[in-house]
């Protein structure tokens, strides 16, 4: 964003509502074409109100990027989408989360296949201690999406492909995964989520632990991997928000404040608390 | 002064030379604006290091030492036909010696042992006092060159960092010595039995019939000694698998059962049971086994038309896998506890179940840890002597059905080592040479299963 621009915004704040939490979200919840719906959803961590009431949707073959300060609450929303808070105890989430027309959180839904639609990566590269081949077929063999081992060598060769990672990789297949560099290891992260062919892929800060240069290996990847994905990125950075989303959501105090088309969010957002973190005045 | 009461003085000593280091030390910095390399309390443990360490030392080699010495000196009152004789008699000498110098008296003593004895006895108290002024000597002067090169720019806390470096060191290596020292006195005597025996009958040897020692030496017929491990062996890991067999499936599934399945509230409660069963005295588990276990097992086993002796392998290898459930268990969930959350993660959100995350992620990186937990449960197994000596039999027979009655290596060694022995016989030093090979066994498995987990360990960061 040029200097001038939001020094001029910084001028116009008087069109911009008071720093006050609003009651309802500002901008565009909805999406065109969406690929899941969030819907008047709560989450406790026992007594902790951990998110207030937020509604959204996820489009179909966009990037949504989640921003805000720490502790808002974006990963806990980000983790509802594919139930991983289900493995912390005291966590309770109330709302509806539809997948095609489906709540996930209803007792019809079996949780398994579930996260085979909705992978995730998380913050920390965590391959498993297995080779690099068993890394990426793990989902595919538990999931018996493959009935040979042609198939299966097919598919650990595409989704480390799409991963960006075959050619560095595919003469030590048989190497430990956890050997790789930790730019290499997301992206053996990211091609062992993809294997399992999810519809919405759940990025949580995938950048944070890596230097420059993979982030930016990560961001062309993502870019890449918009056109056959929903995917779903909590960071940190505003830049990388800018950079390689569609839309984007800004979380404060575990509501959603605002909500918009990327470059609307950053060139002209709705609501000062977003004003005051994208430019660096708060968070 | 006592042994006691020296070793006190000494740490008084010590004491007192901190406080005055440090006092010295803190003094330098106060009177003007230079600044001290170390923390003036470095400077006191440098001067209460100085003044204890090598006094201690000191004392330590004076009472190893002393009686060797007094056995050489002792040596020269020997009359020839004694100094020229065997290892025995100069043995035999030396307890004649010592005992007048203990005030026991047997019969008329000879008047060349009379004199060694007063000898003795005058060399004890001289020693104590040689040793009173040369360990407080040392204390003293050790103390005062220590204090003497406290000075700001003295690098005292490296000194006693180093110290205290060497000082852990000496304490690691204490367990490898005695290790070395326990292996050596079993070598020592097993070759003088294998001098008796041939390697070979023993190694080989079908049979163990160790009480006919003696027998054609007394002239009463009966039988020939015969000394084959081979039976007590067999019994051994027939024991030992039963117990595995029970104590590894149990152990792993409650572990976790502990790790990933139960709640904080349910682990809280079965993980303090489950160590109960550790300390339970072995020798509880023992009747156990004998009086309720074996009698069970008999009558399950003949309702069912099976021959089962009232003594059986198979009721002291159950008991013995109760015995080493806590063991398994108890590490086992240690080590699962240690495997990162991110792991977890990772496999539910591609869609594991909780038994695939289990099977697939967490036990694969935790195997190393589970393996050394089963090569302690089998040292415990193989080692274990209370359950078998009550339960299981004495009776050597060469047999793999659980059902008879077997021993094992170790309650032969209790049977053979209990009540009176003659240390010049086959039958007492053999019990050394079992040792020797169960020590060279269970060496031998751990270094195999060590090879195994090498080979399959799965390393996370």
């Amino acid at each position: 964003m040029q200097l001038e621009e939001s020094s001029r915004m910084v001028q116009t704040t008087s069109t911009l509502e008071a720093r006050t939490i609003p009651d309802s979200t500002l901008g565009q919840i909805h999406a065109d074409n969406p690929r899941m719906k969030a819907r008047n959803v709560d989450v406790f961590y026992a007594d902790k109100h951990a998110i207030d009431n937020i509604s959204l949707d996820i489009g179909s073959g966009q990037v949504i990027s989640f921003i805000g300060p720490s502790g808002c609450g974006k990963s806990t929303f980000l983790r509802c989408l594919n139930r991983m808070n289900d493995t912390i105890d005291s966590c309770r989430v109330s709302g509806e989360i539809m997948i095609d027309d489906q709540n996930i959180y209803d007792s019809s839904i079996d949780v398994v296949l579930l996260r085979a639609r909705v992978g995730m990566v998380f913050q920390k590269p965590n391959p498993f201690p297995k080779s690099i081949f068993d890394n990426v077929a793990y989902g595919p063999r538990i999931h018996g999406l493959a009935t040979s081992k042609v198939e299966l060598d097919h598919i650990v060769e595409t989704s480390l492909q799409r991963a960006g990672l075959w050619e560095e990789v595919k003469d030590r297949l048989d190497q430990p995964g956890t050997g790789l560099s930790g730019g290499q290891q997301q992206r053996l992260c990211i091609a062992r989520a993809i294997a399992v062919s999810p519809e919405v892929i759940l990025m949580d800060e995938p950048c944070s632990a890596l230097d420059p240069i993979a982030t930016a290996k990560i961001e062309e990847l993502i870019s890449e991997l918009r056109e056959q994905y929903t995917i779903v990125i909590v960071t940190h950075s505003m830049q990388q928000a800018a950079r390689v989303s569609d839309r984007t959501a800004y979380f404060h105090l575990g509501k959603l404040i605002e909500v918009g088309d990327t470059k609307q969010v950053f060139t002209n957002p709705l609501h000062a608390l977003t004003q005051d973190y994208i430019t660096g005045r708060f968070g | 002064m006592s042994l006691f009461n020296l070793v006190l003085s000494v740490l008084v000593i010590g004491a007192t030379f901190f406080v005055f280091g440090q006092r010295a030390a803190a003094g330098q910095q106060a009177t003007g604006t230079i600044k001290l390399h170390s923390r003036s309390h470095y400077h006191g443990m440098w001067a209460a290091i100085t003044s204890t360490l090598p006094a201690l030392l000191i004392l330590l080699v004076i009472v190893l030492g002393k009686n060797l010495l007094f056995q050489h000196w002792a040596s020269h009152f020997f009359p020839p036909e004694v100094a020229g004789g065997d290892a025995v008699d100069r043995a035999i000498a030396l307890a004649k010696i010592t005992n007048v110098v203990d005030g026991i008296k047997f019969g008329e003593v000879e008047p060349w042992v009379q004199s060694a004895g007063e000898a003795w006895t005058r060399w004890e108290s001289d020693t104590i006092i040689v040793a009173n002024v040369l360990v407080l000597g040392v204390s003293l002067t050790g103390g005062l060159l220590g204090y003497r090169r406290i000075s700001f720019k003295f690098r005292a806390r490296n000194h006693v960092e180093r110290i205290l470096t060497w000082m852990l060191i000496g304490s690691s290596t204490v367990a490898i010595f005695t290790t070395i020292g326990i292996v050596l006195s079993i070598l020592f005597e097993s070759i003088r039995f294998f001098k008796l025996i041939p390697p070979q009958d023993f190694l080989f040897g079908l049979e163990w019939n160790p009480q006919f020692e003696g027998a054609e030496r007394a002239g009463s017929g009966g039988g020939t000694a015969t000394y084959g491990m081979i039976p007590m062996f067999v019994g051994t890991f027939l024991i030992s698998f039963i117990a595995l067999a029970v104590a590894v499936p149990v152990g792993l599934f409650s572990a976790i059962y502990l790790a990933e399945y139960a709640t904080l509230r349910v682990r809280g409660i079965v993980k303090p049971l489950l160590e109960i069963l550790a300390g339970v005295p072995t020798v509880v588990y023992g009747f156990f086994a004998a009086l309720t276990v074996a009698p069970v097992v008999k009558s399950v086993g003949e309702s069912v038309g099976l021959e089962v002796a009232s003594e059986s392998a198979l009721a002291a290898g159950l008991v013995m896998g109760v015995m080493i459930i806590p063991f398994i268990s108890s590490l086992s969930d240690d080590v699962i506890n240690a495997v990162p959350q991110a792991l977890r993660d990772a496999a539910f959100g591609l869609g594991s179940t909780k038994s695939e995350a289990v099977r697939q992620v967490v036990l694969p990186a935790a195997l190393p840890g589970i393996v050394a937990a089963v090569i302690l449960a089998v040292s415990r197994a193989v080692g274990e002597t209370m359950i078998v000596v009550m339960a299981a039999g004495l009776a050597a027979n060469l047999s793999f059905n659980p059902l008879d009655a077997v021993t094992t290596v170790t309650s032969q060694i209790v049977t053979i080592l209990v009540g009176d022995q003659e240390f010049e016989s086959a039958k007492t030093l053999s019990a050394f040479a079992l040792a020797l090979m169960l020590i060279v066994t269970t060496l031998a498995l751990n270094y195999y299963a060590l090879q195994i987990v090498k080979k399959y360990r799965e390393q996370y960061e």
